[in-house]
């Protein structure tokens, strides 16, 4: 129905091709501020499908990472690709989002003036153009999809209040709802189980794991139990690039680990 | 296409509502009661209250994308007066060899510049349906360049606002000098009639008026739809947090540039009825303090909801005239005061004092939800 | 071309009529002051020039005399002597060769050395050239200025005598000119072109008149002389046009230099506060009417009362911004746009707190003696005072303040509170001080620039509103928070806007540097001068 649009907006380009098995690609990816460099050299490759915990002690590079990856920084030098062919760094933050990458913030954000269900709403994945925005209703699917998203984050005796009205814990799990909705292929989590308690720790733990296999996800955390409990794969990032990177125990017992990261919290 | 909410939601049938009931009566009051009649309304009357309703079809426009969106446009007053020159270039034209020096096809001053020709903008001034055209297209398309580029490099805040004063205060100069072809300092006026109907006959007035409603009854139906649609959702989140609602895929400057657009049109609109109405269009119309003025219609009524534009247009603008009637000294100060006091005091307007709309509203709204979603 | 031939025909005559009677010849004073007694008015003017030709230190005192009509002679000898009348009603007399006081001789002895209007005229012009031979060097200048619009009123002999004895560059750089013209007028082909190998890179309005009118004249000119004086032409033009860049570029730095001071005191609130404050134009408003009010409390201190105003203003300026701090911005922290729409009504409010106290007409500030006057660097170039201060006053304003937030206590804790205000209040600096404080100084400095703009526009209600569009553009095209950035911001509009002027008028150029900005600032949203950092969205 669609003609062919720019090989870049084209919808069917926004579909990455993970045939190698690996969804995001970075690549000699360096950023500075004012002669600080946040990332340098910086190589990652996350896997389709997989569960992959960051962590690195602050300035590390984590969130810059994130805002390369979805648009809100350009990197100096330095390739990032979803799947094999779409150059992120082509695109904007909204073509970014609308290809499949999600990202919840460190400090949550919701549309506070807006209701939880009209929150979900808007973060639907769905044609997200003016003309489609004025005329658009609600279909039965995605009526049930918002429904079920509600129930998963416990939200649906909430579902008209005002987000802003919501408690912090309650605006992190709307976030993730948020991010559900959008049906993204990669979902960038900072810090999700910050302001939470044990119990809402344990069920984004649960959560988190239940979505690899269909999504691939990355948390960056900095509660090193929560990363125990979910981490299959985990990156050590220090000052900008890759300081290793294995299972758990691997990380534990690597010697720059030790010394720069883990070594002072086991201390 | 099929909108659920339509089925009038109630701020929206009690402003058309009261818009119509008042148009039934002024046209009642003008038409049939004696002139020496408690009831009758003057011709006078009627255009006063036509030239209040443009203004507020104006504070519409201000209220859509500064109540919605958080763009706080300092140049409105452009848009409004290029929709009103474009009014005034047909109506010059339609005087014909009426004027002071009779030619039929050089308005006055450009034969006392003694131009020899129309300029080329002149084109096609004298119909009709051109001047639909531009006073649609003049507004749209400088709204559209100057949006563009500002929101897509991202231009926002305190910035958009002083720099969309930047255009109006420039293009106020630029009208002022009559090498530009609108009159210069004292723009168009001396019209004499509109589709060949005198513009000093009471008719002619009070047709004027009731179209005027009919467009702001329009506007506000339109506005109240988009608001409503998930398009206006969308501009709310774009609102609060711009940043936020590019990481959920919306291409925030689109939404924005559009949006602007669409109230330049609208202010454009509000410009090309005021002016038959009042009779002159000037290059004053450009200067910054009438787009400010225009702001605070929209703060005082209570910005984020579209009646509280209107309220605060009509209050504010009868309030003017009757202050500049008795003290004409004070309005500054008055207005002055009332900038200061209702930013500082009453953050939403007047329409906010009232807390039983405000609680209607808040009961209304999960019902409302439930219905939309 | 006929017009122009007559036009120059008729420039002939008028020259060939002013030109000087045939001059008699004279060995010295002596002889020729002798021969006053015998002249009438008709061979006198003969004789005057005939003495001023001489070189003697007498002949300014016999002109000066002789137009008062104090030269008399002895009815018996003839000798010549100058009866000046005394207050008192005597009158001395003194003898014009020996410069003697004579008592022995009655004023009935003596009869008078008439002359007439045109004589007397004549004396003048005379007295003028002889201005070449004054002692003082500006008035040997301005008399050999004075020839060069006319180099046939200086005899031959009178500029050979002068050049040999000049010691004075400028004068002589003026009188070698005279040489050339008049070389120049020659006519023979070799002089001409001699001549016009001087004229070459004179700024020298008068020999520009010369060669124009030369460069119609195709009779008495030859082609190749007259394409030399083309050339000639062109290369004083150029340099004429180098000046004119020179002059523009003063008055762009001046306009800069209002620009700066205009919106430094916004950088500050603005820029390092964060704070919008659109009644930053009255701030500026009414440090004009302070100068104003001084000038009217203290009407014997004109010379002075910029120098009271300046820390007047400050304080006037600073203490309203202090209130509306106070009583306004304070509760409107974090909401700009709310900020920007009360600080608007506070504006409309001062403005018509003016107009009611002061009246919606102009006020008149005189300006100091001192202020005008120009520095003529040459005759096509001159720097006019006023500007010439603003320039230096507001860079010294700009350091002072440059200097004042880096060192100073309250500097560093207005950096630190605009960078992290709840850091800096743990620190127990008082934040609400420091806002309140900050405000008074960008708004005092405004003030100040109010001082200023009282020198160069007119004092009216409306005085504010023309530069606060201006101030903020200034601002944000140097990057917002960068002092720096507002100094070259402000003088690089200064002088674009002069530039424009010539070719646009002025209103055509603000409308260009407006709109011009505009696209700026769309597509570099942070100015020239961005800061960078994680920091920043």
């Amino acid at each position: 129905m669609k003609p062919q649009a720019s090989p870049v907006t084209a919808t069917e380009n926004l579909v990455p091709d993970t045939r190698h098995g690996v969804i995001l690609y970075l690549e000699n990816v360096s950023v500075s501020f004012d002669g600080f460099k946040a990332l340098n050299d910086l190589n990652l490759y996350i896997n389709d499908g997989e569960l992959r915990c960051l962590i690195g002690a602050n300035g590390a590079g984590k969130t810059t990472m994130m805002d390369v990856i979805t648009g809100k920084t350009r990197p100096d030098t330095g390739k990032i690709n979803f799947g094999q062919q779409i150059d992120l760094l082509k695109l904007n933050e909204a073509e970014i989002a609308q290809a499949g990458i999600g990202r919840k913030f460190q400090k949550p954000t919701v549309f506070e003036a807006l209701s939880v269900y009209e929150n979900l709403y808007l973060s639907l994945k769905m044609d997200k153009g003016i003309w489609c925005s004025l005329w658009h209703t609600l279909n039965g699917e995605q009526k049930d999809d918002i429904d079920r998203i509600l129930a998963i984050i416990g939200l649906t005796d909430q579902r008209h209040g005002l987000a802003g009205n919501l408690s912090h814990g309650q605006k992190q799990w709307l976030e993730i709802g948020m991010l559900l909705a959008a049906k993204p292929r990669v979902l960038l989590v900072d810090e999700p189980v910050a302001g939470m308690t044990l119990q809402e720790t344990e069920r984004t733990a649960e959560l988190l794991t239940s979505l690899a296999g269909e999504h691939s996800v990355v948390v960056v955390e900095h509660d090193m139990n929560f990363v125990r409990s979910i981490a299959r794969t985990v990156t050590v990032l220090h000052q900008g690039s890759v300081l290793a990177e294995g299972s758990m125990a691997q990380i534990q017992s690597h010697p720059d680990v030790k010394r720069v990261y883990l070594g002072e919290e086991s201390a | 296409m099929n909108y659920p909410i339509s089925k009038f939601s109630s701020p929206l049938q009690r402003v058309t509502g009261l818009l119509f009931v008042m148009t039934l009566y002024v046209v009642i009051a003008n038409t049939f009661f004696a002139p020496d009649s408690f009831w009758h309304v003057s011709d006078y009357s009627v255009t006063l209250l036509g030239k209040y309703l443009c203004y507020a079809l104006l504070a519409l426009s201000v209220d859509l994308v500064w109540g919605y969106c958080g763009i706080l446009s300092l140049g409105h007053g452009a848009f409004f007066a290029l929709g009103g020159y474009a009014m005034g270039m047909y109506l010059m034209r339609q005087i014909g060899d009426r004027g002071v020096y009779g030619n039929p096809d050089l308005p006055d001053f450009m034969v006392f510049l003694s131009w020899d020709s129309l300029p080329w903008f002149w084109m096609g001034s004298d119909s009709f349906v051109w001047m639909i055209v531009m006073v649609v297209l003049a507004p749209g398309l400088l709204a559209y360049v100057f949006g563009a580029m500002a929101f897509r490099s991202r231009v926002s805040g305190v910035y958009l606002s002083i720099m969309t004063q930047a255009m109006t205060y420039a293009l106020l100069l630029a009208f002022y000098r009559n090498e530009m072809g609108f009159g210069g300092n004292n723009g168009l006026t001396d019209f004499k009639d509109i589709l060949g109907f005198s513009l000093q006959s009471g008719g002619t007035r009070l047709s004027l008026f009731v179209l005027t409603t009919l467009f702001l009854g329009l506007a506000y139906f339109i506005c109240h739809r988009i608001v409503n649609a998930k398009a206006g959702k969308v501009v709310m989140a774009i609102r609060d947090a711009e940043s936020r609602t590019r990481f959920v895929g919306y291409n925030t400057a689109s939404y924005k540039v559009w949006l602007f657009t669409f109230s330049a049109v609208l202010a454009g609109i509000a410009g090309a009825l005021y002016v038959p109405q009042v009779g002159i269009i000037n290059p004053g119309e450009f200067s910054p303090i009438n787009s400010i003025e225009m702001v605070i219609w929209v703060a005082i009524g209570g910005r984020g909801t579209l009646y509280g534009a209107i309220v605060g247009a009509l209050v504010v603008s009868y309030a003017k005239t009757r202050f500049t009637a008795i003290m004409p000294e004070a309005w500054l100060f008055a207005l002055g005061g009332l900038f200061v006091l209702v930013t500082l005091l009453l953050p939403k307007g007047l329409v906010g004092l009232w807390p039983q709309v405000k609680a209607s509203f808040l009961q209304r709204w999960p019902s409302n939800k439930e219905k939309t979603l | 071309m006929t017009l122009i031939k007559a036009l120059l025909k008729l420039t002939l005559i008028s020259v060939s009529l002013s030109a000087p009677l045939k001059a008699a010849e004279f060995e010295n004073f002596e002889s020729a002051v002798s021969e006053l007694p015998q002249t009438d008015f008709k061979t006198l003017p003969a004789l005057l020039e005939g003495i001023a030709e001489l070189d003697d230190p007498r002949i300014s005192a016999l002109l000066k005399h002789l137009s008062d009509g104090e030269v008399y002679f002895l009815k018996s000898d003839k000798k010549v002597f100058y009866v000046v009348d005394q207050a008192d009603g005597s009158a001395q007399i003194v003898d014009v060769l020996s410069g003697d006081k004579v008592a022995d001789i009655e004023k009935k002895q003596l009869n008078k050395v008439k002359t007439n209007n045109s004589i007397r005229k004549g004396i003048g012009q005379l007295q003028a050239q002889l201005n070449i031979n004054h002692p003082d060097p500006d008035i040997r200048l301005t008399a050999a200025r004075e020839m060069l619009a006319d180099v046939s009123r200086m005899s031959d002999k009178r500029l050979k005598s002068r050049l040999d004895k000049e010691s004075d560059g400028d004068v002589l750089e003026v009188l070698t000119l005279i040489s050339a013209l008049k070389q120049f007028t020659q006519d023979d082909t070799e002089s001409q072109f001699a001549a016009l190998e001087q004229l070459d890179s004179t700024l020298e309005p008068d020999v520009r008149q010369v060669l124009i009118t030369a460069s119609l004249d195709t009779e008495n000119y030859a082609p190749e002389v007259l394409a030399k004086i083309k050339d000639t032409m062109a290369s004083i033009d150029n340099q004429r046009n180098l000046y004119s860049y020179a002059e523009n570029i003063f008055f762009g730095l001046s306009l800069g230099s209002v620009l700066l001071l205009a919106a430094i005191g916004l950088a500050i609130t603005f820029g390092v506060m964060g704070v919008i404050n659109m009644a930053h134009g009255e701030m500026i408003m009414l440090g004009a009417y302070t100068t104003y009010v001084i000038q009217q409390w203290f009407p014997n201190l004109i010379e002075y009362s910029l120098l009271i105003a300046v820390p007047a203003a400050f304080i006037v300026s600073g203490t309203v911004g202090i209130i509306i701090e106070r009583s306004v911005i304070q509760f409107l922290k974090g909401r700009p746009l709310e900020t920007l729409l009360a600080t608007f009504g506070v504006s409309l409010i001062l403005q018509q707190l003016v107009r009611t106290v002061f009246s919606p007409l102009n006020r008149q500030v005189i300006a100091p003696e001192w202020m005008s006057g120009s520095w003529q660097i040459n005759p096509v170039f001159s720097v006019t005072f006023n500007r010439l201060y603003i320039i230096v006053f507001s860079l010294v304003v700009f350091f002072m303040l440059l200097i004042f937030l880096k060192k100073s206590a309250l500097g560093l804790h207005v950096r630190a509170v605009a960078q992290n205000r709840d850091m800096a209040r743990a620190l127990s600096i008082r934040s609400n001080w420091v806002d309140a404080a900050t405000f008074g100084l960008g708004s005092g400095i405004a003030g100040i620039a109010g001082v200023v703009l009282s020198q160069l526009t007119n004092v009216g209600p409306n005085l504010g509103q023309a530069y606060i569009i201006d101030s903020f553009l200034v601002v944000v095209f140097g990057g917002v928070g960068n002092l720096w950035g507002t100094l070259v911001s402000a003088m690089t509009l200064g002088v674009l806007n002069k530039f424009l002027e010539p070719l646009t008028g002025p209103v055509m150029a603000t409308i260009i540097v407006l709109v011009g900005l505009v696209f700026f600032i769309q597509k570099r949203p942070m100015g020239l001068f961005p800061q960078k950092g994680r920091a920043v969205e």
